[in-house]
C-alpha cells in the first residue's frame, strides 16, 4: 500500500501545476522540495516578496498564483526536502534536517527543473565569478542587488537580469555578449513558427530596448573571456571584441549561457535520456504526457527538456493529468479534452523555443574551453587535464571520471559533465550522440553515514 | 609501428590485461591491447585497490602461496610502475585489519587464518586481537566491535591512478592500445595463429592471444578452447566526502583512499550483470562503518555504486593455455590488483614457456572438469 | 584584506538575526539564506580547496558546492541551503574536513 498516491520532486512550476491539478483531481500528493519555500528558482520567494521588489517584473510576479494553488487539503508539502534516491515501487528516498524518510506512491513526478549551464573560462572559480542566474537569487531571497557588475555571455536570461538591475536602479556596467551574427542567421528559419509566441519574443524585444535606453554599454561577438583578481578583491575582467581585447574591471562578474536541464535524478532512476542537440544538453526521454520508460516515473517541465516557465507549468498539468487517468480518476476522453488548453499552452509557450536555441546558442569556447581552465571545479581538473587523459586513451565520461576524478566531487558532476563532454566529442565532430550520459548514482546529493545507516535493517558484519 | 601483426595481442585493457602487457612487453615482446568501451563492466573502474593477503588460500594452498609472492613482488613493481608512468600509485603496505561485530564470525574467520598460516609458515603473520585489546591501540575503535584480526603484509594502493599508470606504463614500454575495440569472435587458423572479428567490423589477425577480458571474457572463452564459466559477482561500495585526517587504520571493508575519501565496501551479491546499488546494502555499509568507527557518523557519503566481480566457479585464479588452439591463453581472476605485481612479471615467462616459469598447473582449469570426469 | 561586498546591502526594514563569522559579529535579515548573509558582508572567499585556492559561494541553488562553511561545528555545510540563525558559529572551511580521532596528514 502506497503512502500517498503522486509524489512530486520539486516545486517550481511544472510541480506547483502538477500537484494542484492531481489534488483537484482527487489524488493525495505528497510536494517535496529541497528549499525552503515553493516556486522553484525562477519564482522563488514569490509568495513572501508579494508586491515588494516589483523590479522582478510581473512575469515573476505572476508565479504566485500557482503557489495560492498548493493550498489544498489534499496536498502535503515537506521544504527543505532533498530526495536522494529513487527505487522501483516507485520509492522516494528522502532527507530532512538529518533524517531520511522513504515514501513510497502509485506514480512519482519528477519536476526537478534545470541549473545555469557552467560557463567556464580561465578565472571563473574566483570570488566574484558567478552565474547571472545566482545574482538573480540574491535578488529574489534576499532583495540583494549586484553592485558594480558585468554582465557577460548569452541568452534571455542575461537581458531579463539586466532590465531587473536597472529597474531596480543598478544597472549593470556593462553587458558583455557572446552572441555571433551567425547565430542570428542560424536562428531565422525558426522565426516563422516562434511568431505563435510573438508575446514573449515581443517581451525580450522589450528587455534589448529597456537596455540601450539605460546606456549601459554592450560589446557583441565577444569571446576568450578570463579574469584575473586585483588587489583589492576587484576582477579584472577582459575579452576579445571586434578584434580587440578589451579589460573592464568590475566586483561582480555575472556569467551565463543558458539553462540545462537537472538530470542527475532521471538519471539515477534508470530512465532513458537522448542527447538535445539544439540545446545541447541530455534530457530524459518522455511520451507527450511526460511518462518515461521506468514505470510509475513521470517527468515534466524543464528537468524534461528545457522550455521555460510557462511550459513548464502547461507539461506539470499534462502530467497530472495523465497520472489522473491512469489512477482511474479520468478516463482518457475526459483527459484529452481537459488537455486541450494546456496543450496549446505547451505549443505556443514551446514555440519560441528552436528560435531561442539557435539565437543564444552555447560559445564553443564554454562548451570546450582552453587547456588552462578548471573544468572540475571540485577536483580542481583542467581542460587541459582532461585533453591529456584522452590521449591516454579514455574515450567517455567514465574512463575520464576514473582516470581524473572529474565528477568525483561533492557536486558529483553537476559542474563539469556537460564540458568533460564536449571535450570528448571535439575532435570528433560527428556522431555527438555516440558518448553516453554519464552515470548517476545514489545518494545524488551527499547524505551522512549516520543517515543512511539508520536506514538499515540488518546490521553489517565484516565480509 | 610498422608491424601489421604484432606478437601477442591481448583482448582486456584493465588492470588484468594491462599488467599482463606490461609483464610480455618487459619481456621483450611487441604487444598489441584492445580494450573494450566505455559503458562495459570495467571490474578495474570499481575496484577497492586491496593488496591483500588475509584469508587468500586458506583451503587452496597454492593461491596462497602466489598470493604471498605478489605481496612480496608489489614493492619493485610499484617503483616500476612510477618510472614508467610518473604516476605515484601510493602502494601502502603498512598493514591491515579485518573488523568483527559477531564473535562467531570471527572464531570462523580465526580458523581460517590459521589454515592459512599452516600452508605459509614463516611467510605469513597474523595476529588475533579482542575488541578491548583493538580499543587500546585505536581508542576511535566501537564499542560492537568484539575483535579482529590483523596482518602486517596487508596493504592497498590509489586503484584509479593504478589502472591509470599502468595504461600509461604500457605505452611508455612501447605497447599499443586501441580502445573501442571490442573482440566480438576469435577463430583459431589453421596452421597457427588467430583472426580476431571486431564489434566496429573491423578485422585483425594475432600470432599469440592472450584472452584478460574480464566478465567480456565469457564469451569467447569457448573459440579457443577453454571450457571456464566466469561469473559476475557483486559488490557494492560507498564512498564518503574527503578527509584532511588519516584513519588510524587499513581494513578490507573500510579503507581511506590517499585523496581523503573514505571507501566502505565488501559485500557479495549473485545478481548477474546488474551493478545498481541498493538501498539496503547502502544502509548495511554504512552501519558497518560507524560500528567499527562511530567518528565517521558525521561524515558524508557522496556516491554509492555497485561493480562487478570476475568470479571463476572457485572463485580463484585461472592462468591455462588451450590444448586444442595453441597459442591461446586465458588469464582471469577476482584479486587483480593484489597479483598484478605477478602478472606484470613472471607470467610473461609463463606464456614463454621458459625454465624460470613459475608452475601454475594448479591454477589450470582442468580442476573444474576432473571432478565430473571421474 | 577585507574585500568590499559586492552586492548592495539588503533592505534595512524587517526583523534582524546575529550571527558570528570568524569572530565578526554579523547582522542579517531574517529569512535568507547564510551564503547571502556572507555576501552581503564582504566580497571575500569562505572557503579555500585543498589546494588553497580561494572560493565563495556560486550557484546559489545548492548545486555548485562551492559555498560550503562550519557551520556551528559542522564542516562542509551548504551555506546557501541554510537559512542563517540567530546566535549561529560560522567559520571558513579551510582545506578538507577532519574527524575526530584521525592522525593529521
Amino acid at each position: 500500500m502506497s503512502d500517498v498516491d503522486l509524489i512530486i520532486i520539486g516545486a517550481g512550476p511544472a510541480g506547483m501545476s502538477a500537484a494542484a491539478t492531481a489534488a483537484r483531481g482527487g489524488l493525495k500528493v505528497l510536494l517535496l522540495d529541497e528549499q525552503g519555500h515553493p516556486g522553484g528558482q525562477i519564482y522563488r520567494n514569490v509568495a513572501k516578496n508579494g508586491t515588494s521588489r516589483s523590479w522582478l517584473g510581473k512575469e515573476y510576479a505572476s508565479g504566485a498564483r500557482l503557489v495560492e494553488a498548493l493550498d489544498n487539503p489534499h496536498i502535503s508539502t515537506q521544504f527543505g526536502a532533498t530526495v536522494w534516491r529513487l527505487d522501483d515501487g516507485p520509492t522516494v528516498v528522502w532527507s530532512k534536517s538529518g533524517t531520511s524518510q522513504i515514501s513510497t506512491a502509485r506514480h512519482v513526478l519528477i519536476t526537478s527543473g534545470a541549473q545555469e549551464r557552467p560557463v567556464p573560462f580561465p578565472g571563473w572559480t574566483l570570488p566574484g565569478v558567478m552565474p547571472a542566474g545566482a545574482a538573480q537569487i540574491l535578488m529574489k531571497s534576499a532583495g540583494m542587488l549586484p553592485r558594480d557588475a558585468v554582465l557577460a555571455g548569452s541568452g534571455p536570461l542575461l537581458y531579463l537580469v539586466a532590465a531587473q538591475m536597472i529597474d531596480a536602479g543598478c544597472p549593470p556596467k556593462a553587458v558583455v555578449e557572446t552572441q555571433t551574427p551567425r547565430m542570428m542567421l542560424n536562428a531565422l528559419p525558426h522565426l516563422p513558427k516562434a511568431l505563435l509566441g510573438i508575446s514573449t519574443l515581443f517581451k525580450g524585444l522589450g528587455l534589448i530596448r529597456k537596455i540601450k535606453a539605460a546606456g549601459v554599454q554592450r560589446y557583441s561577438n565577444a569571446s576568450d573571456f578570463r579574469a584575473h583578481p586585483n588587489e583589492d578583491g576587484t576582477l579584472a575582467f577582459s575579452f576579445q571584441a571586434k578584434g580587440k581585447e578589451t579589460h573592464l574591471n568590475c566586483a561582480l562578474l555575472l556569467s551565463h549561457q543558458g539553462v540545462i536541464p537537472s538530470t542527475h535524478m532521471t538519471r539515477s532512476a534508470g530512465i532513458a535520456h537522448e542527447w538535445n542537440e539544439a540545446q545541447q544538453a541530455f534530457q530524459p526521454v518522455t511520451d507527450d504526457w511526460g511518462t518515461t520508460d521506468r514505470t510509475g516515473l513521470h517527468v515534466a517541465g524543464d528537468s524534461a527538456g528545457i522550455g521555460g516557465a510557462d511550459a513548464a507549468a502547461a507539461a506539470g498539468e499534462l502530467a497530472a493529468l495523465n497520472i489522473l487517468q491512469l489512477c482511474g480518476c479520468l478516463n482518457s476522453d475526459t483527459r484529452n479534452q481537459r488537455a486541450a488548453k494546456a496543450r496549446a499552452g505547451l505549443l505556443r509557450a514551446r514555440s519560441l523555443r528552436p528560435f531561442l536555441d539557435a539565437a543564444y546558442a552555447p560559445t564553443a569556447e564554454t562548451l570546450a574551453p582552453v587547456d588552462e581552465t578548471i573544468v572540475c571545479r571540485c577536483e580542481e581538473i583542467t581542460a587541459g587535464d582532461v585533453r591529456q587523459s584522452m590521449s591516454e586513451g579514455a574515450t567517455g565520461q567514465r574512463q575520464m571520471k576514473t582516470s581524473l576524478r572529474t565528477g568525483m566531487g561533492p557536486c558529483q558532476g553537476r559542474m563539469c559533465d556537460a564540458t568533460v563532454r564536449a571535450i570528448l566529442c571535439a575532435p570528433r565532430n560527428t556522431a555527438t550522440d555516440s558518448i553516453a550520459p554519464p552515470r548517476a548514482r545514489a545518494p545524488i546529493k551527499p547524505v551522512t553515514l549516520a543517515e543512511l545507516a539508520a536506514l538499515s535493517k540488518i546490521q553489517a558484519g565484516a565480509d | 609501428m610498422l608491424s601489421t601483426q604484432p606478437e601477442i595481442t591481448i583482448i582486456g585493457g584493465g588492470v588484468v590485461g594491462l599488467s599482463v602487457a606490461m609483464g610480455l612487453l618487459s619481456a621483450g615482446h611487441r604487444v598489441h591491447v584492445l580494450d573494450g568501451t566505455d559503458g562495459d563492466a570495467r571490474a578495474s573502474q570499481g575496484n577497492f585497490g586491496l593488496v591483500w593477503g588475509q584469508g587468500k588460500g586458506w583451503n587452496f594452498e597454492p593461491y596462497a602461496r602466489w598470493t604471498s609472492d605478489s605481496l612480496a613482488a608489489w614493492p619493485e613493481f610499484a617503483r616500476t610502475l612510477t618510472d614508467l608512468s610518473g604516476i605515484d600509485v601510493a602502494l601502502d603496505q603498512s598493514g591491515g585489519f579485518e573488523f568483527f561485530t559477531d564473535a562467531d564470525e570471527m572464531d570462523e574467520f580465526a580458523g581460517m587464518l590459521a589454515q592459512q598460516q599452516g600452508h605459509l609458515g614463516n611467510r605469513f603473520s597474523h595476529e588475533i586481537l579482542s575488541g578491548d585489546e583493538m580499543r587500546k591501540h585505536m581508542p576511535g575503535i566501537g564499542p560492537d566491535v568484539v575483535g579482529g584480526s590483523f596482518s602486517q603484509l596487508d596493504g592497498h594502493v590509489n586503484p584509479l591512478r593504478f589502472l591509470r599508470a599502468l595504461r600509461r606504463a604500457v605505452k611508455t614500454l612501447g605497447g599499443r592500445v586501441t580502445m573501442n575495440a571490442t573482440v566480438q569472435a576469435v577463430r583459431p587458423v589453421s596452421g597457427g595463429g588467430f583472426d580476431l572479428k571486431l564489434a566496429t567490423g573491423n578485422k585483425t589477425s594475432a600470432e599469440k592471444v592472450v584472452l584478460c577480458a574480464g566478465l567480456g571474457s565469457a564469451k569467447l572463452t569457448a573459440d579457443l578452447g577453454f571450457t571456464t564459466a566466469i561469473r559476475p559477482q557483486r559488490g557494492e561500495l560507498l564512498i564518503t566526502e574527503k578527509l584532511g585526517v588519516r584513519l588510524p587504520f587499513l581494513s578490507s571493508t573500510i579503507r581511506q583512499v590517499d585523496e581523503g575519501g573514505v571507501q566502505i565496501g565488501g559485500t557479495k551479491a549473485d545478481v548477474g550483470m546488474d551493478d545498481r546499488e541498493t538501498l539496503d546494502v547502502m544502509a548495511s555499509l554504512a552501519s558497518h562503518a560507524v560500528a567499527v568507527y562511530p567518528a565517521l557518523a558525521d561524515v558524508r557519503v557522496v556516491r554509492a555504486w555497485g561493480a562487478l566481480r570476475v568470479m571463476s566457479p572457485d572463485g580463484y585464479p585461472v592462468y591455462a593455455q588451450s590444448h586444442h588452439h595453441p597459442g591461446a591463453y586465458l588469464v582471469t581472476c577476482h584479486s587483480g590488483v593484489t597479483l598484478a605485481a605477478l602478472h606484470a612479471s613472471v607470467l610473461a615467462d609463463w606464456i614463454n614457456g621458459t625454465s624460470t616459469a613459475p608452475n601454475l598447473e594448479a591454477f589450470d582449469e582442468s580442476r573444474f572438469t576432473v571432478s565430473t570426469a571421474a | 584584506m577585507k574585500v568590499v561586498s559586492r552586492f548592495q546591502p539588503p533592505p534595512e526594514s524587517g526583523p534582524k538575526v546575529q550571527f558570528v563569522f570568524e569572530d565578526e559579529q554579523i547582522t542579517a535579515p531574517q529569512g535568507i539564506s547564510l551564503a547571502a548573509a556572507l555576501l552581503a558582508h564582504s566580497g571575500n572567499a569562505t572557503r579555500r580547496t585543498s589546494t588553497g585556492a580561494q572560493r565563495t559561494a556560486y550557484c546559489m541553488m545548492g548545486v555548485c558546492f562551492e559555498c560550503l562553511v562550519d557551520v556551528d561545528g559542522v564542516p562542509n555545510t551548504q551555506s546557501c541551503m541554510t537559512v542563517v540563525r540567530d546566535g549561529m558559529v560560522v567559520k571558513r572551511q579551510i582545506g578538507l574536513r577532519t574527524i575526530q580521532g584521525g592522525d593529521y596528514v
